[in-house]
């Protein structure tokens, strides 16, 4: 899996909300194209950045158990532009999970030098958790969600619902190689 | 508690801003599949907007109580049989089951609920 489109979380609390950073660089291939002379992070990959980071604590408060698809979003409403050397910073809060899918809201900033953020996006989405006729499907191995999950810092800065207890990796981690 | 009509307004803001549809288009007729385009992940939204407008709690399997449709003692060559029909009538009193029940198709049933039944629905749960 190499679609990340965010770098690492600065804050994960299981089921409950998380915040995740993309630091935007002239390196990536779509900035030549999107647009040439002038290199504009994508709206629509912004997007995806936050429904991973979403989607993401969705997989989390399942223990990675189920599977997770972006179905829906409901709102997007965006401020203004971003470009190479811009850190975007997402904030995604779960307002409802049940068995058969979730609704997530967001913002994202664009975070200045000087720490502060100014409002970049609004967004309302929803993951589906899809059902048993898809269990002969897998979408990720148990060792590609641990390199994720590790790899974005989630077990450096996560805690449990709730908003004390440090989140602890799942036994299904410790047990790889 | 709100009236019918002040139900069924904000059903009809609801239904619009869910499901990308004009005001005209929702009527107390009009079927949220058929009429309406509703796939399986918007009644989950409709379902949460309606629990923030109405403050109200709604468990999925009140509105759509699909696990009739999956269990065998309901089900006969695709059709609700009788006691499946019976039990589709008391779970769901608010709704108009009388042309489904001519043709009880299993598959038809995503078609049955219109915005009418939403508001009786509401109604009851605000009451």
């Amino acid at each position: 899996m190499r679609w990340f489109w965010l770098d690492k979380f600065e804050v994960f609390q299981s089921g409950v909300k998380a915040q995740a950073i993309k630091c935007i660089t002239l390196a990536e291939d779509h900035m030549h194209d999107h647009f040439p002379f002038y290199p504009v992070m994508p709206h629509s990959l912004v997007l995806e950045g936050i429904a991973q980071t979403s989607g993401l604590l969705i997989c989390e408060y399942y223990k990675y158990k189920q599977k997770v698809v972006l179905a829906k979003i409901n709102k997007a409403v965006f401020h203004c532009l971003a470009f190479p050397g811009d850190t975007l910073v997402y904030k995604a809060t779960v307002e409802r999970i049940d068995e058969n899918g979730t609704v997530s809201s967001a913002s994202a900033y664009i975070r200045k030098p000087n720490g502060e953020e100014v409002l970049f996006a609004e967004v309302e989405m929803m993951h589906a958790i899809l059902d048993d006729s898809y269990s002969d499907k897998k979408q990720f191995s148990t060792r590609d969600y641990r390199n994720l999950m590790v790899n974005m810092k989630v077990y450096e800065v996560g805690v449990e619902a709730d908003g004390v207890t440090r989140l602890a990796e799942p036994e299904e981690f410790k047990n790889l190689d | 508690m709100p009236s019918e009509e002040e139900i069924f307004k904000t059903i009809q803001e609801t239904l619009v801003e869910a499901l990308g549809v004009d005001e005209d288009e929702v009527t107390e007729d009009a079927t949220l599949v058929a009429d309406l385009g509703a796939e399986s992940i918007d009644f989950l939204d409709i379902v949460f907007r309606l629990e923030k407008a109405f403050d109200i709690k709604i468990p999925r399997e009140e509105l759509f109580p699909q696990d009739i449709l999956t269990n065998a003692a309901y089900v006969e060559d695709g059709k609700l049989n009788e006691a499946g029909l019976a039990e589709l009538k008391k779970r769901m009193p608010f709704a108009d089951l009388d042309k489904f029940a001519e043709n009880p198709k299993i598959q038809e049933f995503g078609n049955i609920l219109t915005v009418g039944d939403m508001v009786r629905f509401v109604a009851s749960k605000v009451a």
